[in-house]
């Protein structure tokens, strides 16, 4: 299984131009959990992507809304002359397809 | 026990609101109508530039209703960060569209301008006294910066907004301002608990955001008091529900459970929400712990060059086999011909770089697909000191480009189609964020003079 077939949403925004976070936010209660204990997505595996130290990698698991957020420093600023993606907004691609044991 | 309604006209002053909606927000009785113009989403542009992200047309569509609801009701009308950046011309232009609004609906109100572009001399001022300090992943900061900083506002807090309200204003309009600041201020000046207070400012400030499914943007109403707030949409398409109001606070924020402000942190790891209707929810629980040091957070932006760019793309399944190669070989091929176009002097003053659609434009280096497509787009970018010499380098390598050969094929070939005659197009200037640290005032007030009018 998929990350994105137990979630409603998964997203990538700025928050503020030097830093970028990313919301995964699960369908239930159980798929969160699921994710949540077994420590899928972790800042060894989030750095290893993302190919940034772990260190730089911060990971909240928000309860109330059956959300993990992970929150990067921006490897460039928003909006400096090789950025990507001045809203950050397409960075989730590889969250959408880590795989979930079933 | 004391409560007070806040009206959110939408999430980002020029996007819109249904009139309709605004009508049914009115008959709730709100004690003011905020909404934010700003944000450093859009990128480095407006501060740098000072051009807003929407048209004068939209901000005045926006801030018409919002005035003319207020002056019937004889309630505030509070906007921050005017016209994206909150420099002072972004805030000049919203007063005059607001002085626009006055004279052709025959209205009459006290204008307060907040101004939040900051002195450079305050600020080096405030640098060598150790005042200004960097907050996450900020880059160096010295007086070269402050000195080439196109411009630099303050995010203004909750105070000057309160000296305004104190002084009798009736509408408000802020330089660059902390979005919840523009929700918070009257709410605070009332006596209401400040930790329900920023937190409902968190949900109001995007306007329709928190709502179940939002469709186009909206208003959004909450009634505050003391120990909880309730949210519900006035538009009754919308509905909230505990986690669509618990999910607002991920948004474009580090961490769902601090909100920092320049008078404290708003701290909702207690939180709870629960449904008071299938529309409303209640929030409560959040706590208010008041900062050690009051603080302003700091944007500036200075020139990063001016950019030439070429858009074209690739189709022959013979250049896509070798494409990193046949790239490679070509900006290679490019960059010689510009130097013996212009002399080896020239590497320092541009910078050549290809962005490839289709391949890792949208992430960069840190792309971890392989993969590529029948098609790549390629997206060639000339950042140099004048745009005359972007234009004309783009020029050089436009040429060179699209009849750069691969082995394959023998004779002259054409590798590039583009989409535009001519193939170059200037960007003009281009803007760099260059600080993300925060300033220690003297008091709240320091860095922002406000201005009072009577309009009519």
């Amino acid at each position: 299984m998929k990350l994105w077939e137990i979630t409603k949403l998964i997203r990538s925004k700025n928050a503020g131009a030097f830093e970028l976070t990313f919301d995964v936010i699960f369908k239930d209660r159980a798929g969160y959990e699921k994710v949540r204990d077994a420590k899928l997505i972790n800042a060894d595996w989030f750095g290893k992507t993302y190919r940034m130290k772990p260190e730089a990698v911060t990971i909240i698991n928000y309860d109330a809304a059956n959300a993990i957020k992970i929150t990067i420093p921006r490897p460039v600023i928003s909006g400096d002359i090789m950025d990507t993606d001045v809203f950050g907004g397409q960075q989730y691609g590889p969250l959408v397809e880590l795989d979930v044991p079933s | 026990m004391k409560s007070i309604n806040v009206l959110s006209a939408t999430g980002m002053l020029g996007s819109g609101f249904k009139e309709e909606t605004l009508k049914r927000a009115m008959a709730l009785k709100p004690d003011f109508i905020g909404a934010d113009s700003g944000s450093t989403d859009p990128g480095p542009h407006h501060l740098g530039s000072e051009e807003t992200q929407f048209s004068d047309a939209a901000y005045k569509r926006d801030l018409r209703l919002m005035i003319l609801a207020a002056r019937e009701a004889k309630i505030p009308v509070i906007v921050g960060s005017a016209c994206t950046a909150g420099t002072d011309a972004q805030l000049d232009r919203l007063a005059g569209i607001a002085r626009e609004i006055a004279r052709e609906d025959k209205l009459s109100f006290k204008l307060a301008a907040i101004h939040s572009e900051q002195d450079k001399g305050y600020l080096k001022q405030k640098l060598r006294e150790g005042k200004i300090k960097p907050l996450a992943n900020a880059p160096h900061l010295d007086e070269a910066v402050i000195d080439r900083s196109a411009h630099i506002v303050g995010m203004c807090g909750i105070e000057p907004y309160i000296e305004a309200l104190n002084n009798g204003a009736e509408v408000i309009i802020a330089g660059r301002s902390s979005d919840t600041s523009i929700f918070s201020a009257m709410p605070v000046m009332r006596g209401i608990n400040p930790a329900t207070v920023w937190h409902a400012a968190k949900i109001l400030e995007c306007g329709a955001a928190c709502v179940v499914m939002r469709k186009y943007p909206d208003c959004m109403f909450a009634t505050v008091s003391d120990d909880h707030f309730i949210i519900e949409p006035p538009n009754l398409d919308y509905r909230c529900d505990p986690a669509s109001v618990a999910s607002h606070n991920l948004y474009e924020n580090s961490t769902p459970y601090e909100l920092v402000e320049p008078s404290g942190i708003c701290n909702m790891f207690g939180a709870k929400y629960e449904a008071v209707s299938d529309r409303a929810v209640r929030v409560s629980g959040s706590t208010f712990k008041k900062a050690e040091r009051y603080t302003i957070k700091l944007e500036g932006a200075e020139l990063a060059g001016y950019q030439s760019i070429i858009i074209g793309s690739v189709r022959d399944p013979i250049i896509l086999r070798q494409f990193d190669s046949w790239l490679e070989g070509l900006i290679k091929a490019a960059k010689d011909r510009i130097n013996a176009v212009m002399g080896a002097e020239i590497e320092s003053k541009y910078r050549l770089d290809v962005r490839v659609f289709g391949k890792n434009a949208a992430m960069g280096p840190l792309e971890p697909e392989t993969r590529i497509g029948h098609e790549l787009g390629l997206l060639f970018q000339i950042t140099a000191d004048s745009q005359k010499l972007a234009t004309s380098l783009a020029r050089s390598v436009g040429h060179i480009a699209v009849h750069y050969p691969v082995p394959e094929w023998t004779g002259l070939i054409t590798g590039i189609a583009f989409c535009y005659s001519p193939a170059e197009i200037d960007r003009g200037p281009c803007y760099r964020f260059n600080m993300n640290h925060v300033v220690e005032p003297a008091s709240p007030l320091e860095m922002f003079k406000i201005e009072y009018e009577n309009v009519r």
